[in-house]
């Protein structure tokens, strides 16, 4: 029971980090790849630390587990943001169809792009 | 039963960290790149937690540890030198 429960969950970690792979390769600009990878990408390394913690039930594999899952999320997103910033902030293009372009627009009104 | 499994998520995982390999080598921006190098960083913390499964070595999880930690500061990094070149 319990390693049927691990096993699907190495599976479905295993198969999130191959749909982030896919998203990383496929989607159109920076911006939409970055969603791709950071939330497939996150959600699939959760999964398989909770398949490890969950075959492997001692009290430092568990500890070790939950500490990478902590970094893990913790630090994922302030990556993304801190490259989304540089991307936008360096002029990468836009798909071409993006709605809303705040730095286009406010330059469109007079104003400085942001800092 | 559990081997099998192990070996065919080590499989997939070894796909994807190929194709996020591909964007990698194609990026046409440098921040493009990036992203690609943070999911393989991602993808290799998986391989070896799974890897720690397989072989029921803990001492595995230490080194997914440090290659989490080097693959943000590294990724905090690039940014900022990306964005202090683009002022």
């Amino acid at each position: 029971m319990r390693e049927m429960v691990s096993g699907i969950l190495f599976l479905a970690g295993a198969i999130l980090g191959l749909l982030a792979a896919v998203g990383v390769l496929r989607m159109p600009d920076v911006f939409t790849r970055m969603q791709a990878s950071t939330k497939a990408a996150t959600l699939g390394l959760g999964c398989l630390l909770a398949g490890l913690a969950i075959q492997l039930p001692e009290v430092s594999v568990v500890i070790r587990a939950g500490s990478i899952g902590a970094f893990v999320m913790l630090t994922t997103p302030v990556a993304a943001h801190v490259i989304a910033r540089a991307a936008f902030l360096t002029g990468v293009p836009l798909w071409k169809g993006t709605l809303i372009d705040e730095r286009r627009r406010g330059e469109a009104n007079g104003r400085r792009p942001m800092p | 039963m559990l081997n099998m499994i192990t070996g065919l998520a080590l499989v997939i995982l070894a796909v994807a960290a190929l194709l996020a390999f591909v964007r990698l080598l194609r990026g046409p921006t440098l921040p493009d790149r990036f992203v690609a190098m943070d999911l393989i960083g991602i993808l290799i913390v998986g391989l070896i937690v799974v890897g720690a499964a397989a072989t029921r070595e803990q001492v595995f999880l230490d080194v997914a540890i440090v290659i989490a930690l080097i693959s943000f500061v590294g990724t905090v990094a690039y940014a900022r030198y990306l964005e202090r070149d683009a002022r």
